[in-house]
């Protein structure tokens, strides 16, 4: 009855917010991990775990030791880099969802270089590699950039699709061409000579590509807020009406960003290669670029932001797999992170939007 | 024919800054063909989508043969028997004339459907009012005018007897027009009530039995087509009040600074919107364009802008040929424009001061200096605008959406200004503004005028464009109907020539 009689009287209005206090969009990220921790942990104790329990071993695994924090960081690194990458994209519209790809195109480029000439010096490999880790992203990157600028072709859905061919095909090499004659069987390229890896910090796994992930970040942030170009990836964001208006040429920077961004990608793919595995193998990343799009996001797209926040989600992995050698669910993570997504995109809807209870007038 | 139908009283919507509809009366007869009349944004469809449940009144009351309804959706609209029929038309292209017909309408859910039988049923409906159709043709296949007869069918399917047409000629050709309204008439004649949503006081003579005029929201009045002629329609459409003298106005009128030779452009739509249209705008100048919105302006103004290309003839800007030249040379050669839109093409609404104010010379050295931007002269050049013409603004570095309608214009202006043009193309200036804003607008166009800057005013409003042009030109379905110097102008003259009735001899000279 009275449900009836709310409903009569008074309705849901939904209305664009006029001004969003910067408090707010500080805090909205916040409210969302927490809102996603405790949807996992309903699921959690709905399978029969504690949640608390996971959580503390996730969180002791990932942030209670150095070793696992120096593990966040190995993670964080490829995060921070793709993470840039489609963030890049994302500020002027171009859902690029193909990190991944281009971070396996990269990672395919650079070993190509690494194992093509397994005797050259560092200071010829090296710079190789970088170059065509670089490249072999930027052109998987530019391959959907091209229909989506000339004819207008959806890029959300070529750049996905790309991820699984650059996949694949790294799949192919490793179980073919490429695999190792002494590896066993095993899906896995012959290993890198000492010049072609990148130097370790002390006995972790950080290598030196967090170096270039941390200058990639400002770079990122100077060609936003301090070039030319920046500026007109920002005003093609906000308004491609404007960006046309103001004698920008859209198409050559949907190419250029497109580029740019894959090339962040395929760098981040040639660190893992050059300072990780030291070899290409299957499997290169557990997903990387995908959850590159959560990093960014929940980054508001922020090179500085997206940098703590691919240290938070290399904890996360890194809590994953503890808690699979601790005999619990690993794909917690993945429902936490896609909660997290979920409420983080909720979050942004309500800090541009109100919804408001509004009094029928002129109803009977 | 006097049975009310739908009859709504003191109806008021707001939006965010306007008011739509400020207590809007507006009654309609069975059997008859009402015209709804006005500009654009004089609130006919904000009305008329209020009617067919689109939208909520903020206050007064919706009638149904007498009946007080309240419509809280299209559907609902739809089960009082009011249908509407969009510019753009709601169907499912891959599926067929009688699929699109039966899609959406309640009934129990049949898993097996009697195809034949259903789509015979839907061309004897069709064949009742006189409109042949194949019922099985995909409508992806079918022409404008076609698919336009489906939408109405749709509506009539579902029993709608009051139909509601937004600017139904807009996408047709002259012999669809016919075939449409002989459509109409004969299902006005069978008890049912159209109304039509229109500009073009041309079709309403033609088809009108009763005609109500919208003007800045409000009601102007409702006439039986008996009664008016067009001039007197067109003084119920356009008239506003005189609210500035222009003093101070210099007459030196230098060489050509904009030539048009001939251009010919292609509308949105794929239709020819501008043709064969020759004009020249002199340093110095003011031009004035009337027409009645909708007749190529746009599509002049971004033409000269070099936002779309010309299918035919030259533009000549200070000598330099620029003929579907891309917007950036346009830019370099001196073009300044003042879109229609100005929030979203004019400026970046949730970019800030210091964002907008480089728009147009971010390109240019000092504000570059190599790759980068020379923040310090663009803060320079911000507070510089700022100053200089008044704009009231709390924080330079907040997002410019923030400000006011007069504010965003001045800053908009501003710009453009800063620039130096040669010459200036400004679509509705002052559209929306208040009596201040506007006259502030006003000044700053003479000011800029005196300076040597040749300008192109783009107005629906005959008074501003005598109150600041020194010559009109008028423009009526993308063409030239003649320009006029003010002084000999007279406003029943301009009228007809708005609405296509009156053409000047070598007009296309």
């Amino acid at each position: 009855m009275i449900n009836s009689w709310l409903a009569n009287r008074f309705g849901l209005r939904v209305e664009k917010q006029i001004h969003v206090s910067p408090w707010i969009s500080l805090f909205i990220p916040f409210i969302s991990i927490v809102l996603a921790l405790l949807v996992g942990a309903v699921f959690l104790s709905l399978t029969g775990n504690d949640p608390w329990k996971v959580y503390g071993v996730m969180f002791k695994g990932a942030f209670g030791s150095v070793f696992g924090l120096s593990e966040c960081v190995v993670n964080a690194i490829p995060l921070l880099m793709t993470g840039l990458a489609v963030a890049l994209a994302f500020r002027m519209l171009l859902w690029n969802i193909g990190a991944e790809g281009q971070f396996y195109m990269g990672a395919f480029a650079a070993s190509w270089v690494a194992l093509s000439f397994p005797h050259a010096p560092a200071y010829l490999v090296m710079p190789g590699m970088f170059l065509a880790g670089f490249a072999g992203g930027a052109l998987w990157g530019l391959l959907p950039a091209i229909p989506r600028a000339l004819l207008g072709v959806n890029e959300t859905l070529t750049t996905l699709m790309l991820n699984y061919v650059a996949i694949l095909w790294v799949d192919s090499l490793v179980y073919g061409h490429w695999r190792d004659p002494q590896g066993y069987n095993f899906p896995l390229t012959a290993q890198f000579s000492d010049a072609a890896t990148l130097p370790s910090l002390g006995n972790t796994r950080i290598h030196a590509g967090v170096f270039l992930a941390l200058a990639a970040a400002v770079v990122v942030h100077i060609i936003l807020k301090h070039t030319v170009w920046g500026y007109e990836i920002r005003i093609i964001g906000e308004s491609q009406k404007a960006a046309k208006y103001a004698g920008i040429n859209v198409v050559k920077n949907i190419l250029l960003v497109m580029m740019l961004s894959g090339g962040l990608s395929g760098l981040a793919g040639y660190c893992e290669v050059a300072g990780i595995t030291h070899r290409l193998q299957e499997s290169i990343s557990p997903g990387y670029g995908y959850t590159a799009i959560i990093v960014a996001w929940l980054g508001k797209l922020n090179p500085w932001a997206i940098m703590v926040v691919s240290f938070l989600f290399g904890g996360f992995l890194v809590g994953g797999y503890t808690m699979q050698s601790a005999g619990l669910p690993a794909a917690t993570v993945s429902i936490l992170q896609g909660s997290i997504l979920f409420f983080v995109l909720a979050g942004e809807i309500l800090t541009r939007y109100r919804i408001c209870l509004v009094e029928r007038r002129n109803d009977q | 024919m006097s049975e009310v139908l739908v009859d709504m009283r003191s109806i008021t919507k707001r939006f965010p800054g306007i008011t739509a509809n400020y207590k809007v009366n507006f009654q309609v007869y069975r059997g008859e063909i009402h015209a709804l009349l006005g500009e654009n944004g004089a609130g006919k469809s904000t009305l008329m989508s209020i009617l067919s449940g689109f939208y909520r009144p903020d206050s007064g009351e919706i009638r149904i043969r007498g009946k007080k309804v309240n419509l809280r959706s299209p559907r609902e609209a739809l089960e009082h028997g009011i249908g509407m029929v969009h510019q753009h038309f709601r169907l499912v292209e891959p599926f067929s004339v009688a699929e699109n017909i039966v899609l959406g309408t309640t009934g129990r859910l049949q898993f097996y459907l009697n195809r034949k039988e259903f789509a015979d049923r839907i061309a004897r409906f069709a064949q009742s009012y006189g409109i042949t159709i194949d019922p099985w043709a995909k409508v992806w296949q079918l022409s404008v005018g076609e698919k336009q007869r489906i939408e109405i069918l749709k509506l009539l399917y579902r029993g709608a007897d009051v139909l509601i047409l937004d600017e139904p000629t807009a996408v047709l050709t002259p012999q669809n027009v016919r075939e449409l309204f002989q459509t109409l008439r004969q299902m006005a004649d069978s008890g049912r009530s159209i109304i039509l949503i229109t500009h073009k006081l041309q079709e309403v003579m033609e088809v009108a039995d009763r005609i109500t005029v919208l003007r800045k929201g409000s009601n102007v009045g409702t006439v039986f087509k008996k009664d008016v002629d067009e001039r007197e329609l067109t003084r119920m459409m356009v008239e506003r009040d005189v609210l500035f003298s222009t003093a101070n106005r210099s007459h030196d009128i230098g060489p050509t600074v904009l030539r048009l030779e001939g251009i010919s452009v292609i509308g949105d739509r794929g239709i020819p919107a501008l043709k064969y249209l020759s004009l020249e705008v002199h340093a110095g100048e003011i031009l004035g364009i009337a027409g009645i919105a909708g007749n190529g302006q746009r599509e002049l103004a971004e033409a000269i802008t070099g936002l779309r290309p010309v299918a035919g003839g030259r533009i000549i800007v200070g000598g330099q040929d620029l003929t579907n030249q891309p917007a950036s040379r346009f830019i370099e050669a001196g073009v300044g424009s003042v879109p229609e839109d100005r929030l979203g093409t004019g400026l970046v609404p949730n970019m800030n001061l210091y964002d907008n104010v480089i728009l147009k010379d971010y390109r240019k050295p000092p504000i570059r200096r190599g790759s980068f931007l020379n923040h310090r002269v663009v803060g320079e050049k911000a507070s510089r605008l700022v100053s200089e013409f008044n704009i009231q603004v709390s924080d330079l570095s907040y997002p410019i959406r923030m400000l006011s309608g007069g504010n965003l214009q001045r800053l908009l202006l501003a710009r453009e200004i800063s620039l130096q043009p040669k010459l200036l193309v400004a679509s509705y200036p002052v559209r929306g503004l208040d009596i201040g804003a506007t006259e502030a607008v006003y000044r700053l166009l003479i000011e800029l005028s005196n300076a040597g800057t040749a300008i192109l005013l783009m107005s629906e409003d005959l008074e501003e464009l005598l109150t600041l042009s020194d010559r009109i030109a008028v423009l009526f379905r993308g063409e030239l109907m003649g320009v006029v110097s003010t002084r000999e102008a007279e406003i029943e003259k301009l009228g007809l020539m708005m609405v296509g009735s009156l053409a000047m001899e070598g007009r296309r000279a």
